[in-house]
């Protein structure tokens, strides 16, 4: 007898993330180009490792208070104060978590009740509909387009709004999209969120990697910081994915709710993680400029060849991912990125692993060295021309 | 910074058609843009980064703290230039401290660079003193560590 009857319903129910049955494929191509990748190429900035390292050695393998180190929130609230304009007690309104992914996780099950609808905007990150579902909510998509930049329209967020919503997740600038949401935009939103009584979940792990303009958190919006739970991290703009370290800032009640939920699955986040994250609050801010500039110079030579090469490609905001659109080869985004992989040897991920709103785009991480990236492009332009050159035969002897 | 000399600076190696589609540039844009640098006196050449330890090339070097006396005439330049000609000394630059000049030199043995600092550098007019330290092993070498680099094989090609 299958051991699967034991398995909880809701689990069994859950998809598969898109980006694992596409890994599997890919890790049997050791040759292939990946710019699948969702982390930087960098390697954490060396005087972070060192603080790791040092840290180890004086023998700091100790569980930590609940919320992280007291010194480490010191800095976060610093940090977030100077940079985001919210400030936070470090007592009772931050803690540390096991990356933003737990963050979130936590913060959902603190918040939801069975069948509690959360708003969030997609093509999103991987593990939003599903952690909302783990938690018992239910997930209300609402689609952004390629024509906004991928930023979230306000309007279209009031019409997908339905009784029963209660959490609104915003994640700017976006994975996959690189959409990013401007001062106007977020106060609209921010008028909706207060005008509905909802809870603003904003998960801001790409803050520091924006491009162009300024980077705005809603919790800095009037009126907003009683109902927002700012999440943040050190994975991206620090390059400490392996780490494992984020935090979470808000309100008093809604930190202790979460906290209830931290303490007694994770404890607490792996203290040479929480040295390591200091460090990089105190020191870390040239080793992120020197990054940033890099990112941004591989952003605006990446979209200049896609869109030569024939895909529509906008001009990502933040983060380091392209979106274009695969529209132009006429095929749907799983099957471009299996033709891709098999023809080109390029592994890049379809749209729709990120929510059916990304059908007909892939994303392509820009996180890679020119030499990749030149190949990768190369690469992409030669499939695309095949499939535009077929495609117009085809059409020509439909018509004939 | 002139951006194709931004690029190069980074050190991944590419040839100019790939440096023309990086910068967006012509590749005839990019070969003049080194030529330029080149007559500025900005770029001074091109020469592959080799790892010491690796023993492509067998040699031996040293750092020289060498005195001198500044001349009346062209203080420390002139004497620095005279010893800057010599084919052993690969760098050479006027110190602040307890001593003037601080040389980089190589040679194929040891017994030739203590030749060339016995029988050429301290017989010039001018130098006071040397003190000759021989390199005995490289951990760095101009940017580049000389350690395997991380292990990737553990990141995964596709991520979330």
């Amino acid at each position: 007898m299958s051991a699967k009857r034991f398995i909880a319903n809701h689990v069994v129910d859950l998809p598969r993330s898109g980006i694992r049955d596409f890994f599997a494929i890919v890790s049997q191509m050791p040759q292939a180009v990946s710019l699948g990748i969702g982390e930087p190429d960098f390697v954490t900035p060396w005087h972070i490792r060192e603080a790791a390292i040092y840290a180890l050695e004086k023998g700091k393998t100790s569980y930590t208070d609940n919320r992280g180190l007291i010194r480490l929130r010191q800095e976060i609230s610093r940090y977030v104060e100077s940079d985001f304009g919210v400030s936070y007690r470090p007592d009772t309104e931050i803690l540390v978590a096991v990356g933003v992914s737990e963050a979130l996780d936590i913060a959902l099950r603190a918040l939801i009740n069975p069948g509690d609808k959360v708003l969030y905007h997609e093509p999103c990150y991987v593990s939003y509909s599903p952690s909302i579902l783990l938690a018992h909510g239910i997930p209300v998509g609402v689609p952004t387009l390629a024509k906004d930049q991928f930023a979230l329209d306000p309007a279209a967020l009031e019409a997908a709004w339905e009784p029963g919503c209660k959490i609104l997740l915003l994640n700017f600038p976006t994975n996959p999209t690189g959409g990013v949401a401007n001062r106007k935009v977020l106060e609209r939103i921010a008028h909706f969120a207060q005008e509905k009584d909802l809870l603003v979940i904003s998960d801001e792990i790409y803050a520091e990697l924006t491009f162009d303009g300024e980077h705005v958190s809603i919790a800095s919006l009037p009126g907003m910081r009683d109902r927002t739970l700012f999440l943040h991290g050190f994975s991206k703009a620090f390059a400490m994915t392996g780490f494992r370290i984020g935090y979470g800032c808000g309100p008093a009640e809604l930190i202790e709710a979460m906290m209830k939920v931290h303490q007694y699955s994770m404890m607490c986040a792996p203290i040479l993680s929480q040295e390591a994250a200091i460090e990089a609050l105190r020191n870390g801010r040239p080793a992120v400029a020197r990054m940033k500039e890099q990112y941004h110079k591989r952003r605006d030579f990446i979209v200049r060849r896609f869109n030569e090469a024939g895909l529509d490609c906008h001009t990502p905001q933040g983060s380091f991912y392209t979106f274009p659109s695969v529209a132009t080869s006429g095929l749907k985004s799983l099957d471009f990125c299996h033709r891709l992989l098999k023809e080109e040897e390029v592994a890049i991920v379809p749209g729709t692993a990120f929510g059916p709103s990304g059908e007909g785009f892939v994303r392509a991480s820009f996180s890679m060295s020119y030499e990749n990236l030149i190949k990768a492009a190369d690469r992409i332009e030669r499939m695309v021309g095949r499939l535009v050159d077929s495609g117009a035969t085809a059409a020509v002897n439909n018509a004939s | 910074m002139n951006p194709v000399l931004d690029l190069l600076l980074q050190g991944e190696r590419l040839s100019t058609e790939q440096m023309a589609q990086v910068l967006g540039l012509s590749e005839v844009a990019i070969e003049a843009a080194l030529k330029q640098l080149q007559a500025e006196g900005k770029l001074l050449g091109w020469r592959p980064v080799l790892n010491p330890e690796a023993g492509e090339e067998t040699i031996v070097r040293a750092v020289i703290e060498v005195k001198i006396s500044p001349e009346r005439e062209g203080g420390f330049d002139k004497l620095a230039l005279r010893i800057s000609r010599f084919d052993e000394v690969e760098s050479c630059h006027l110190m602040s401290g307890s001593y003037d000049l601080l040389l980089f030199c190589s040679g194929k043995s040891l017994r030739a660079v203590a030749t060339f600092v016995s029988e050429r550098l301290s017989t010039i007019d001018g130098v006071l003193s040397t003190a000759t330290h021989f390199l005995l092993r490289t951990y760095k070498e101009q940017g580049y560590l000389l350690v395997a680099n991380p292990d990737v094989a553990d990141k995964p090609a596709v991520s979330p």
